[in-house]
């Protein structure tokens, strides 16, 4: 399986990158680290003009804290979050997360950037930044603009990202002091798509829900952020009743497609339970 | 479109420079244009670990890799793991505790052992289940494998301690 033919760019600024992005046009395809794209064009799914390959640049890379939040490369590899110890500290949500992605191989090269960008439901930082309430800084050629990941994902490949843009960063505030958090993710085998899986982070106080982001996985064209399961628990103590509502309220916002992972119904039952090991992860895990 | 690029890297040591398409895997540059047949062409979809190889202190499933990627790289396959007639104590390992059958996954697998004993010199039984997850064995052995990585690094650390 050989990709149909592309010219090849390899910028090392990103200033470049966008530059080659506006000339190059709308055939061209960024290309980060691979690992979703190159086989989509060996499949001849996706037959890109030219590659603008990113991982020359290095200022697209790094882990580093600016006051109350992380900032993280968009070309830093899920190897690289993996093995941050400020990840692993002050997100230990993300680290959970990458931990469950794919497998070794592919996260020496797979990228957070890449793997938002794709704008694929199946990915796991979707989710996970919409549970972090994380910023996307994106580059083009009129300067920065920071957005909010909620409202990012706009269905199957598709995102808020204009086709002369680059997601540059990723910024992620660190959670109050306490936070609980679980990705609890079901899925066939390793390196598979989830068939369902849940971000949860949760704030305790008093025996309490305070505040938990609720965001799921596969279950819809986008990730989905569980409002009225989130709404549900706050003021509530966690408990069989209050898992068992918030469960089923986060069912009734998934809209999953059947494909070889299940029916519509079981991918909804899967993350309905998804849903409850997290929020039960996280308790134990909360301070109150 | 598709103008060749000339691309040098270092394989198991040796400086190679290759004119190359854009598009070229780094499993077909390597098995094709430079006679290192190790890294196997297993599922050509990044599932199977068969084709991995050492790039840069990475594991990288060499079909999806672009060639052109390479370009000042250091790559490692299997080809460069037994020094003047002495195999790695991976190998060597893999030998003795029949970490092998067909042996179709065998270079990816030692390819890859090799980076996660370099991380992690004293895996647990499970830490090495879960660092060679992207390498499928289809004889489904992977008890001697994981058997084999113990062993290898059990020697490593006493030649270490040794040196």
């Amino acid at each position: 399986m050989i990709p149909a033919g592309f010219d090849y760019h390899a910028p090392r600024s990103v200033a470049d990158a966008v530059k080659l992005l506006g000339s190059l046009g709308p055939d061209a395809k960024l290309l980060a680290g691979g690992h979703s794209l190159l086989p989509m064009m060996k499949l001849r799914f996706a037959t890109p003009s030219a590659l603008i390959d990113l991982g020359r640049i290095a200022d697209l890379r790094g882990i580093s804290q600016a006051g109350n939040e992380i900032r993280i490369g968009a070309m830093t590899t899920e190897h690289e979050l993996l093995n941050s110890k400020l990840i692993a500290d002050k997100l230990p949500l993300l680290a959970e997360g990458v931990s469950q992605i794919a497998d070794p191989q592919v996260r020496y090269r797979g990228t957070i950037g890449g793997d938002i960008c794709h704008g694929d439901p199946a990915n796991d930082h979707p989710a996970l930044a919409l549970a972090l309430d994380a910023s996307l800084v994106l580059t083009g050629p009129k300067g920065e603009r920071v957005v909010k990941a909620e409202g990012f994902f706009l269905g199957v490949y598709s995102t808020l990202s204009d086709t002369d843009e680059i997601l540059t960063q990723i910024r992620i505030p660190v959670p109050a002091a306490g936070s609980g958090w679980s990705y609890s993710k079901f899925k066939r085998k390793t390196g598979d798509f989830a068939t369902a899986a849940a971000a949860v982070l949760l704030q305790m106080k008093g025996g309490t829900v305070a505040k938990v982001s609720i965001v799921l996985t596969n279950v819809g064209t986008t990730p989905i952020k569980a409002k009225k399961a989130e709404q549900a628990l706050v003021g509530k103590a966690l408990g069989e009743a209050s898992l068992n509502e918030a469960a089923r309220l986060a069912m009734a916002a998934c809209s999953p497609t059947h494909c070889p992972r299940g029916t519509p119904d079981y991918k909804t039952a899967m993350a309905g339970e998804m849903t409850r090991r997290a929020l039960q992860t996280a308790h134990a895990r909360a301070k109150p | 479109m598709a103008n060749n690029h000339k691309v040098s890297f270092t394989l198991n040591g040796k400086p190679v420079s290759v004119d190359v398409e854009a598009r070229e895997l780094l499993i077909y540059t390597l098995r094709e244009r430079l006679a290192h047949t190790g890294p196997h062409i297993g599922c050509e979809t990044s599932h199977c670990g068969a084709c991995t190889v050492d790039i840069d202190g990475m594991s990288v499933k060499s079909c999806t890799m672009l060639a052109v990627q390479c370009e000042g790289s250091e790559v490692l396959t299997i080809e460069g793991f037994e020094k003047g007639g002495v195999l790695h104590a991976l190998q060597q390992a893999f030998h003795e505790e029949h970490g092998l059958q067909c042996g179709y996954c065998t270079p990816g697998m030692i390819t890859r052992a090799y980076r996660l004993l370099k991380e992690n010199p004293n895996p647990s039984e499970q830490e090495i289940r879960y660092g060679i997850a992207g390498n499928l064995c289809r004889c489904t052995g992977y008890q001697n494998i994981v058997k084999a990585v113990q062993s290898a690094a059990r020697k490593l650390a006493a030649a270490q301690t040794a040196a």
